[in-house]
């Protein structure tokens, strides 16, 4: 009996592959741009995890020097001797790679996820030449050194011992930073007796990468969470349509005797079964779009934030379960209704021919009620909104509030239009066309949402690019950098370049705490390079002459809203109280900046000299003055950094970035493009008997087919006008809310029209292009079946 | 994969006792091992020996409180060569490894530090004599010596007052470790009397009693078929010592030794079967904590009781080390180590 029961439910699919094809094919696009961009997060996070592994950074509190400046070793042995369990650790760069030194007898278990297990000599690791331990990448880095390839290694990190490290870093005797043990003695001195020079920094609840780079992958996942609705709402067409043909089958099977309840657990069974299918498919396909991404992911990140993650991709488990549950998850929501329809269906009901588009009109009166909601509320957290969670809510109850408002929306302006219309033709067509609406309302919501999400995340991207390319034109004035290795080369260099530049600029800098959040301090030289550049927020009168003077701090704009300083508000740097007269923006720094005079900073840091210097000249000048500098005072070229070229591999960076956007707009709007081809396909069969009347009273096949086409990229275009300022409270809601929440600064938006025109037109192309077959095949339909709806009476 | 994994390998030599490893005995690998007929030279030899693969400062005692509460109490320091040499920073091949421990009748604390050598952390020097790891000190003449530890749950500052000569344990200082002929060098200072402060979580409790510090430095100390070793201090009411040592086989059998110590310090050794020792009750984990001891040449046949049952160093090489009760044809008190029953 089931077997009989399946099959008579199965047959459904064999007569309409296309349908089966729109279900599958919806909703293994959906799991794959899902489970896609969870890859890429899953990959990047796990790459966090292990470089904070490697230095225990957010577990443990740290001691470092207040000058920022590495300490003696002595003072490692001082504190263990006083009773504080320490472990020093070095750190640095070697051949490009992340190099740390630590103490395996005194480092807290699992620190260092790279020690010698099993095959490990610790004879060899601790003694000699030493051994490195990094992963494969990094290996290729370091062909000269005794390295064992162990892949949990954090990317572009190699971690040895601190003897080793210090060796090859040229940092014999020094330490970079103390981890505390969570642990401590009883009855130990207190850092202020034994070594006043250090501060501790308090453990910080996650890694300060991961905090940073939440942003990023908020905007990834809440791509992916869009992609998906978009599936969901092609699965859903689908299957309601389905079901809505097999009432018919139901009611047979029913009337043969069949239980109710069997009926909806097979139907169930059958739809996890494909969700299964599609869940898998999309899994790989998936795979396919995150192994293409991660690289460009990678590097964004790397450059963005300093961030190193791995650019090939590990299959883990966590994602690809999670894409089969949510392909699952997705088909039980949108079989749902469906099921429950079928549930509450008389027993010998008769399959009603404007069943779909009657109750689609009863759905349309609760999303009516939903959208007002979800609406409301977005207005309300537009005004009350912060933190990532809540701009999170904000953007989801706008999207859908949107997204289910518009048909509704579109309904109104199709009537308007109607009551306006002079001719029968015109009135027919709006007339048919609000006919049609139900049936296309869903593919319609996707390509709403598809749209908004690309004109958001487009001008948010944009918007940073431009604010950034700005800033980078204000903050790298000077037209040379130059990094020397000691003061005795600072000297030859001050020396040497005085005659021959406009001016000498020393970029001095110290790490220190500002109302507990870690700042550089800079110690900046008064010249006109930072006067006619910096931009203020916010500023009080002369704030350059009295920060130069000695008696003011400029803060940038992170630290002011990290600590909540603001103008007037004063900070104390070494003990010495400055009123803060300025905040700058900072884009793309991820700690906190103040800048002092270079008289008072001197005065504060004693013991740090100048060692990076910007040089203003003639830039044509440039290329001589390099060769001149090394003949003259040895220092190569490799230790100067042209302006022109920070800027060009600042602005690569971004070009990533959009690389990663544009292939995620691309996909969105395929799919969306793909959900209106399937609802066409599937409303064509069924609008026959509403044709053929059209047809009967004269209008050719042809001209039914241009209206239909027409009609496509009308409702395209109308979804297109919504899908605009939608966009843009999306890319406000990013850039105000979403991204002072994660980086700590507002981005100022900027508005690109000629891009959303441009998308606008991509829009109507794939709206076109997904109707030009179902028009064509209306515009070929035999007369003979247009005729038989006449003789077929219904 | 975690420090504490690697640890393990870092002290094979010490973890021999306590987990039985085969293939020390085999080889010294360039390290001085132990001859017969020791020439001893003091202060000098209170220091390290670099040239030994292993070597130890270990100081337990039993202790009293004024409301006559029993307290034990440890203080140790390991050395571990991985090549027979010294040297400064941080490549010198010496691993130092400190164990510390208070047991009450209800609770045992334990505190646990690792050092590398060369860098000041840690080190015995022997005129004047220091031995320190962090800021676990013992230090002094061995007239009088001082002794401090600290862990996050207590810590102790004591004084302590040889009333006695230092011991010579097996053949004038080289003790017999197996049949094979494995040995080290061994003496003691079992004639200390101690006093000082317990910091314990309730408070600070004042204690005296009497402390037994041992030495013993070798780099081949047991044989392969050696998988753990049961050790007792003895110091009985009528002033007599007991050192007594019992090394399990894997063919079921077992090599003791002891050494005899009248009040003035006149000693008596005793090679292998002389001493007889019977585990008779287990804790909780299988460790007998229960033993008849006999050494039927000194009419001794008495009941070793630990004070507490649960006295397991949880260190990164775990052992039980523990204060106890005798009694039986003697009485006192004393100090049992037990490895190997991991």
């Amino acid at each position: 009996m089931t077997r009989a029961t399946l099959q008579a439910l199965l047959s459904h699919w064999w007569r309409n592959p296309l349908q089966l094809f729109t279900l599958l094919a919806g909703l293994a696009l959906a799991t794959a741009l899902w489970s896609g961009v969870q890859a890429v997060n899953a990959e990047a996070r796990a790459s966090y995890d292990a470089a904070a592994a490697t230095l225990g950074e957010g577990q443990y509190d740290r001691l470092v020097r207040q000058d920022g400046q590495p300490m003696a070793q002595d003072t490692y042995i001082t504190l263990r001797r006083a009773g504080w369990l320490v472990s020093p650790v070095v750190q640095g760069r070697l051949e490009g790679v992340r190099l740390v030194g630590v103490e395996p007898l005194t480092a807290p278990g699992g620190i260092g996820p790279v020690m010698p297990t099993e095959g490990g000599d610790i004879a060899t690791f601790l003694l000699g030449e030493g051994q490195l331990f990094a992963n494969a990448e990094t290996a290729v880095e370091l062909p000269d050194l005794n390295v064992v390839i162990t892949p949990e290694a954090a990317p572009g990190t190699a971690v040895t011992d601190i003897g080793v490290a210090q060796r090859l870093l040229e940092k014999t005797g020094q330490i970079d930073s103390l981890i505390v043990l969570p642990n401590q003695p009883i009855g130990r001195a207190e850092l202020r007796v034994i070594a006043p020079d250090l501060t501790l920094q308090p453990a910080q609840g996650g890694s300060d990468i991961g905090r940073l780079t939440d942003s990023f992958h908020l905007n990834l996942t809440a791509f992916g969470l869009l992609s998906f609705a978009v599936g969901i709402f092609i699965v859903n067409g689908a299957i309601g349509l389905a079901f809505e043909q097999r009432r018919p089958v139901v009611r047979t099977l029913r009337a043969l005797g069949l239980p109710l309840r069997q009926v909806i657990i097979l139907m169930g069974a059958e739809l996890m079964i494909f969700a299964l299918i599609a869940g898998v498919i999309g899994v790989a396909l998936g795979y396919v779009i995150a192994a293409l991404l991660l690289p460009d992911v990678a590097a964004t990140l790397r450059g963005l934030y300093g961030a190193d993650v791995s650019g090939t991709l590990q299959l883990r488990p966590a994602w690809w379960l999670s894409g089969l549950a949510i392909a699952l998850g997705g088909t039980a929501i949108a079989a749902s209704g469906a099921l429950y329809q079928i549930s509450q269906m008389p027993l010998l009901a008769a399959a009603q021919p404007r069943a779909l588009a009657m109750a689609a009109g009863r759905r349309a009166a609760i999303h009516g009620v939903f959208a007002t909601i979800l609406l409301g509320i977005a207005a309300v957290m537009m005004f009350t909104a912060n933190g990532l969670i809540g701009g999170f809510i904000l953007l989801a109850s706008l999207l859908i509030g949107a997204a289910l408002a518009l048909p509704l929306f579109l309904d109104r302006l199709l009537a308007g239009a109607s009551v306006i219309a002079k001719s029968v033709t015109a009135q027919w067509f709006w007339a048919d066309t609000r006919q049609q609406l139900p049936g296309l309302s869903l593919a319609l919501m996707a390509l709403l949402l598809a749209m908004s999400a690309n004109v958001g995340v487009s001008t948010m991207v944009s918007s940073f690019r431009l604010t950034f390319t700005d800033f980078l034109d204000q903050r790298l004035a000077s037209e040379l950098y130059v990094r020397t290795e000691n003061e005795t080369q600072s000297a030859a260099l001050v020396a040497f370049a005085a005659p021959r530049t406009d001016a000498i600029l020393p970029i001095q800098s110290a790490d220190t705490q500002v109302a507990g959040q870690p700042t550089e301090v800079y110690g900046t030289r008064d010249h006109g390079t930072y006067r006619d550049n910096w931009v203020f927020l916010q500023q009080a009168d002369n704030a350059w002459d009295t920060t130069f003077g000695g008696q003011t701090v400029l803060i940038n704009e992170q630290l002011s809203r990290r600590a909540g300083l603001n103008v007037g508000d004063e900070i104390s740097l070494q003990g010495t109280p400055f009123a803060i007269a300025g905040v700058y923006g900072d884009y793309g720094n991820p700690i906190g900046q103040a800048v002092i005079g270079e008289g008072i900073f001197a005065t504060l840091h004693p013991a740090i000299t100048p060692q990076n210097f910007g040089l203003r000249m003639d830039p044509d000048s440039v290329p001589d003055f390099l060769a001149e500098l090394e003949a003259a005072t040895g220092i190569p070229p490799s230790q100067s950094v042209n302006q022109a070229s920070i800027k060009a591999i600042s602005l690569s960076i971004f070009e990533r970035t959009f690389t990663v956007t544009t292939a995620l707009n691309v996909l969105t709007l395929a799919v969306a493009g793909f959900a209106i081809l399937m609802s066409l396909l599937t409303l064509a069969s069924m609008r026959i008997p509403q044709l053929a009347p059209a047809w009967a009273v004269g209008m050719t096949r042809s001209q039914i087919g241009k209206l239909e086409l027409l009609r496509a990229v009308l409702l395209a275009l109308l979804t297109a006008v919504v899908a605009l300022p939608l966009g843009l409270a999306l890319s406000w809601v990013l850039l105000a809310v979403v991204n002072v929440a994660a980086f700590g600064w507002q981005l100022p938006m900027y508005l690109f029209p000629m891009d959303y025109v441009r998308l606008g037109l991509f829009a109507l192309l794939a709206a076109a292009l997904a109707a030009l077959w179902p028009a064509r095949r209306l515009a070929r339909t035999p007369p003979a079946d247009l005729l038989k709806v006449f003789s077929n009476e219904r | 994969m975690n420090v504490k994994a690697i640890l393990l390998t870092l002290f094979l030599p010490i973890t021999a006792f306590a987990q039985g490893f085969a293939g020390l005995g085999t080889d010294a690998d360039g390290f001085s091992v132990p001859q017969p007929d020791p020439q001893f030279a003091f202060p000098a030899d209170h220091g390290a020996h670099p040239d030994y693969r292993i070597e130890w400062w270990y100081l337990t005692a039993n202790l009293t409180a004024a409301d006559g509460t029993p307290y034990g109490l440890q203080w140790t320091l390991f050395r571990s060569a991985l090549a027979p040499e010294t040297g400064e920073g941080w490549t010198a091949p010496q691993l130092w490894m400190g164990h510390a421990a208070v047991t009450t009748p209800e609770n045992h604390y334990v505190g646990e530090r690792l050092a590398r050598g060369g860098i000041g952390q840690a080190d015995v020097v022997d005129d004047p004599f220091q031995a320190w790891i962090d800021d676990w000190v013992l230090e002094g003449d061995w007239e009088t010596l001082r002794m401090t530890a600290s862990a996050p749950d207590f810590a102790y500052d004591m004084a302590l007052t040889a009333q006695g000569p230092l011991i010579f344990h097996g053949d004038a200082g080289y003790s017999v470790k197996s049949a094979a002929g494995q040995a080290s060098y061994y003496y003691s200072q079992p004639f200390f009397a101690i006093e000082g402060t317990l910091q314990l979580p309730d408070g600070d409790i004042a204690v005296t009693g009497n402390a037994w510090l041992d030495r013993e430095w070798s780099s081949q100390p047991l044989a392969e078929n050696q998988t753990g070793w049961d050790w007792f201090s003895l110091s009985f009411d009528d002033g007599n010592k007991m050192m007594g040592f019992r090394l399990q086989q894997t063919d079921g059998n077992n090599f003791t030794s002891a050494t005899w110590i009248t009040p003035d310090g006149q000693t008596t050794p005793y090679t292998d079967g002389a001493l007889v020792a019977t585990p008779l009750a287990v804790n909780d984990d299988d460790v007998p904590v229960g033993w008849r001891v006999e050494l039927p040449e000194k009419g001794v046949d008495v009941t070793v009781a630990a004070i507490n049952e649960n006295a397991w160093m949880t260190t990164s090489v775990p052992y039980w080390e523990g204060p106890v009760t005798v009694t039986g044809s003697h009485t006192g008190v004393g100090y049992l180590e037990m490895t190997g029953y991991e």
